[in-house]
């Protein structure tokens, strides 16, 4: 019993943070700058921040993760740290020599003052950034926001720094991902290209977390969505951002600079969701819905039929991040089940506005609750007073499924103890059948296990 | 692959080992260059690996959410009784407590957590942020401690001030504060304290219980399955032994300077090094011939059992080569003897943390033709792996996915190890560990230098 502490009595508390479910905004830009192709993330702050967003990278993804910092010391954090960015930038292209920095600042940094679009704007004027190279920013203060947000400042200025208009528009549609997996975004990829619409993705992490051994260990993978893709996104018709806390401030900044009309589509995670992104893609690039994505809807609403009532008001407690909160929750609604608490440690008004107009209208009685002192230890409280069937979250769940004796399903970030999530997607259609499976193989290895030995069922 | 050169700046911290050649001192104890992709981490870090076993205090990070997110429960040191330590408490600085000052939000945290866990003590780390704003966490700390009558101590570990090294200082400076406040009677004149061993997949028990079985009574662990009380009464004990030289040699001097304490460095990895850790501490105590008895029966009574068991990994480990890069140069030197007795050569030997005497203990063992690095990054370790063939990368988690990816075998001797690697059967599982990876079938579907095998 690790959570043996937790009290079941719920006592507002003044600051403290018990098992928090989010971290903080430096990891997301990381991750969002790795959907880059020749990109080298640069964290700017002390050395620890930048090999704890690299370990707990690595631990999800079990891949090799590249990034260089800009070692503050106490003199830089005295007199400022742009000597050190300055000297860093210079180092990392003569020597690891990537096409693109992407800088982003930390609690350090930004206390201290230090203003990035000037000091990149001195690299250039200095003839520190090789012809043909580029470095982009975003500012992500560690006590601001969650890793989400991060994520998203990152993407926001990577669309803001390469996005050019040629004044001639492009037959192609700007995809925006929120924060997902690899294998989200090539299952994005792939249903584009079932479409038939050409887009442009980014970030794009595919083939780069979840690169092939090859036998060399290689800065720049494969993947990773490339500077001429970046900057022709000023010219495309339409954007679609996936996720309206991850990836909508980039659509917006898109909107701005270059009048590329946006609209904000949910992570298409569950049926009803991905249902509207494949309408949307097909409104927006004029293209009829090919058969082979009907025949894939089709084979998720039939398994979700056959298998109604096992699924049928099955009760869920999760946890995790906006936009993968606000499908999954609808698709757990739209399968009969119920969501009893919902936690997120990702602050933000916008969020709590939607996953409450959702709520109301399909399920007021559901415990929700996001930002400060919305952790794993209220969550667990909650599950105390109001025990549920099933748990959904990232690996620290484990502990409360543990004691709780609940099924566990992992799902979102970071996931440190099972493989999986790099390769098989959790969108599209194919993607809500994968988790209707992982749904069902909790819910009945639970029903086998605890079945007497008369009710233990051969057919299910 | 070829092509691959060395940062700039970086020439004076690696060398290849070449008899009659002069080769400069290496350069180390320096901050890592600014751009580098190093493997190293921060003060914080150095503090939070050093105190986090101690099971039975709250540990509370007063800075922004990331820096207790992140070592929320990722090192397996185990606990026989309480597990506070693997929770994660933050005040999770917003921005207006950057603003204002977060010393309000610290204390009302600190009494909630009290109050909920009853812990025995609390440790408050202090993170970069922290150091900025100027919180005045000693006075915060004070105040706490005097409400509710428990040790509550601050830990200067702003992220910034320093490398690892600072981290493990302050760590050990918190803990003196506890060291000397409780009672000692009863405490055998044969004890010892057990310094820098962490309980990693249990390894401080198998420890305890050789020293147990020579008659020595092991008045605390610090701080692997730490207790705060066997903390306050470790000034109680005879000797202190210590492992883990970067981590608490600093605390071994405070307290020989104090409590007039003596040390001595030991390491529990490979037959050779644990064999000695038991001898050496039999030594202190030449008035009690019965003690190096004892110890002389273990060892030949472990030995015995060991040694035919590691000859069907020698024989097929013989020539294989490893390249090491690991945290403390002292486990460095351990590997190097663990890996010969397997019939492995060591073809690369680095430290994130190692010092000139370090280093230069590190060339007189290695054979001719070996790289000797510190605070390496990525580019190096692939590039000499690759030059020097080696079949094993022996690091920690951020070095694991690049061994694999190259195509050679990895063992993990950081602190997310699952078996225990120290001691005598810890030798026999490091031995499986490495046989069973550098011997794996996968290497026989996986290029290595990208070419197919």
């Amino acid at each position: 019993m690790l959570l043996r502490h937790t009290s079941k009595e719920v006592k507002e508390r003044e600051g403290l943070t018990i098992n928090p479910a989010k971290t903080c905004q430096p990891i997301g830009a990381m991750y969002a700058a790795l959907g880059i192709h020749g990109c080298l993330p640069h964290s700017h702050g002390s050395q620890g921040c930048c090999s704890y967003h690299r370990s707990t990278l690595t631990r999800h993804y079990k891949e090799p993760v590249m990034a260089a910092t800009s070692s503050f010391t106490e003199g830089a954090s005295v007199f400022g740290g742009q000597a050190n960015l300055l000297a860093a930038i210079e180092t990392i292209f003569s020597v690891y020599e990537p096409d693109i920095i992407a800088v982003h600042s930390t609690c350090l940094s930004e206390t201290i003052g230090d203003d990035l679009q000037q000091i990149t704007r001195k690299a250039r004027d200095d003839g520190k950034i090789p012809e043909g190279k580029h470095v982009i920013f975003a500012s992500t203060p560690s006590f601001i926001g969650s890793h989400v947000t991060g994520y998203a400042n990152m993407v926001t200025g990577i669309a803001e720094q390469f996005s050019v208009s040629t004044g001639t528009k492009k037959n192609q549609i700007n995809i925006i991902a929120g924060w997902m997996e690899p294998s989200d975004m090539r299952e994005i990829k792939l249903l584009s290209k079932k479409l038939g619409v050409k887009i442009v993705l980014f970030p794009d992490t595919s083939n780069v977390l979840d690169a092939p051994q090859t036998g060399k260990h290689v800065f720049y993978p494969k993947g990773g969505t490339t500077i001429p893709e970046l900057q022709s996104t000023g010219d495309s018709l339409f954007s679609l951002a996936l996720g309206s806390i991850s990836a909508e401030p980039a659509a917006i900044a898109l909107e701005k600079k270059h009048k590329v009309a946006f609209e904000t589509l949910d992570i298409p995670i569950g049926l009803t969701a991905t249902d509207r992104f494949i309408m949307k893609m097909s409104e927006v690039a004029n293209v009829s819905v090919p058969d082979e994505i009907t025949d894939e809807r089709g084979r998720l609403v039939d398994v979700m039929a056959d298998m109604e009532q096992y699924l049928y008001g099955k009760r869920v407690a999760l946890f995790g991040d906006p936009d993968q909160l606000l499908p999954l929750t609808e698709f757990l609604l739209d399968l009969n089940m119920k969501p009893v608490h919902i936690v997120s440690g990702t602050p933000g008004q916008r969020f709590e506005k939607q996953m409450r107009q959702l709520l109301d209208a399909r399920s007021p009685e559901t415990n929700f609750r996001n930002g400060l002192q919305a952790d794993m230890f209220l969550l667990h409280q909650w599950m105390k007073n109001e025990p549920v069937d099933l748990l959904i979250g990232n690996t620290y769940g484990k502990y409360m499924a543990r004691d709780e004796d609940v099924p566990f399903i992992r799902f979102g970030f970071p996931i440190l103890d099972r493989i999986g999530h790099s390769y098989f997607p959790n969108v599209g259609y194919s993607g809500a059948l994968r988790l209707v499976e992982k749904l069902l193989s909790a819910i009945m290895d639970r029903q086998d296990r605890d079945a007497l030995e008369e009710k233990f069922e051969l057919v299910m | 692959m070829e092509q691959i050169t060395i940062l700039e700046g970086r020439e004076n911290h690696l060398f290849e080992k070449k008899t009659g050649a002069v080769q400069p001192d290496i350069s180390c104890d320096t901050s890592s260059l600014s751009g580098s992709v190093s493997q190293r981490a921060c003060v914080f870090c150095g503090s939070r690996v050093v105190l986090y076993p101690v099971a039975d205090a709250i540990h509370l990070v007063h800075g922004p959410i990331g820096c207790a997110a992140y070592t929320w429960d990722i090192r397996g040191a185990v606990s026989s009784g309480p597990e506070l330590h693997r929770l994660s408490f933050s005040t999770d600085l917003q921005e207006m407590d950057v603003i204002y000052g977060g010393e309000k939000k610290l204390y009302h945290s600190l009494i909630e957590l009290i109050e909920q866990y009853k812990p025995k003590a609390a440790f408050i780390y202090s993170t970069c942020i922290v150091g900025l704003i100027g919180d005045d966490i000693e006075a915060v700390c004070r105040k706490v401690a005097n409400e509710t009558g428990i040790p509550v101590l601050p830990v200067h570990s702003e992220g910034f001030k320093g490398t690892k090294k600072d981290g493990y200082k302050a760590a050990c400076h918190a803990l003196m504060k506890l060291i000397g406040t409780g009672d000692t009677d009863g405490i055998s004149k044969y004890s010892i304290n057990i310094l820098g061993e962490f309980n990693l997949a249990g390894e401080a028990w198998i420890i305890r219980k050789y020293y147990e079985k020579m008659g020595i009574e092991v008045v605390s662990t610090l701080t692997g399955d730490g207790r705060i009380d066997a903390v306050k009464r470790a000034h109680g004990a005879s000797l202190n032994v210590v492992q883990c030289s970067g981590s608490m040699t600093w605390l071994a001097k405070e307290m020989e300077e104090k409590y007039g304490i003596p040390y001595i460095r030991v390491s529990y990895f490979g037959i050779e090094d644990m064999s000695k850790s038991l001898y050496d501490v039999a030594k202190e105590f030449p008035e009690r011939p019965e003690i190096m008895e004892a110890a002389k029966q273990i060892v030949s009574e472990e030995v015995k059992q060991l040694y035919p068991s590691l000859q069907k990994f020698k024989k097929a480990l013989t020539g294989k080569k490893a390249a090491i890069y690991v945290g403390g140069a002292f486990k460095t030197f351990s590997l190097i003897k663990a890996l010969r007795s397997i019939g492995m050569s060591v073809v690369l030997a680095g430290s994130q943390t190692g010092n000139k005497d370090d280093y230069a203990r590190l060339k007189e063992m290695c054979d001719e033709g070996t790289i000797i690095v510190d605070d390496s990054n990525p580019v190096e370790l692939s590039k000499f792996i690759l030059e020097k063939e080696a079949d094993l990368l022996i690091g920690g988690v951020k070095e694991r996915p690049i061994a694999f990816k190259l195509g050679v075998g990895f063992c993990d001797h950081n602190h997310e190890r699952k078996i225990p690697l120290a001691g005598f059967v810890g030798m026999y599982n490091f031995a499986l560990e490495v046989y069973q990876s550098v011997m794996s079938p996968v290497w026989q579907f996986a290029p290595r230098k990208g070419v197919k095998r």
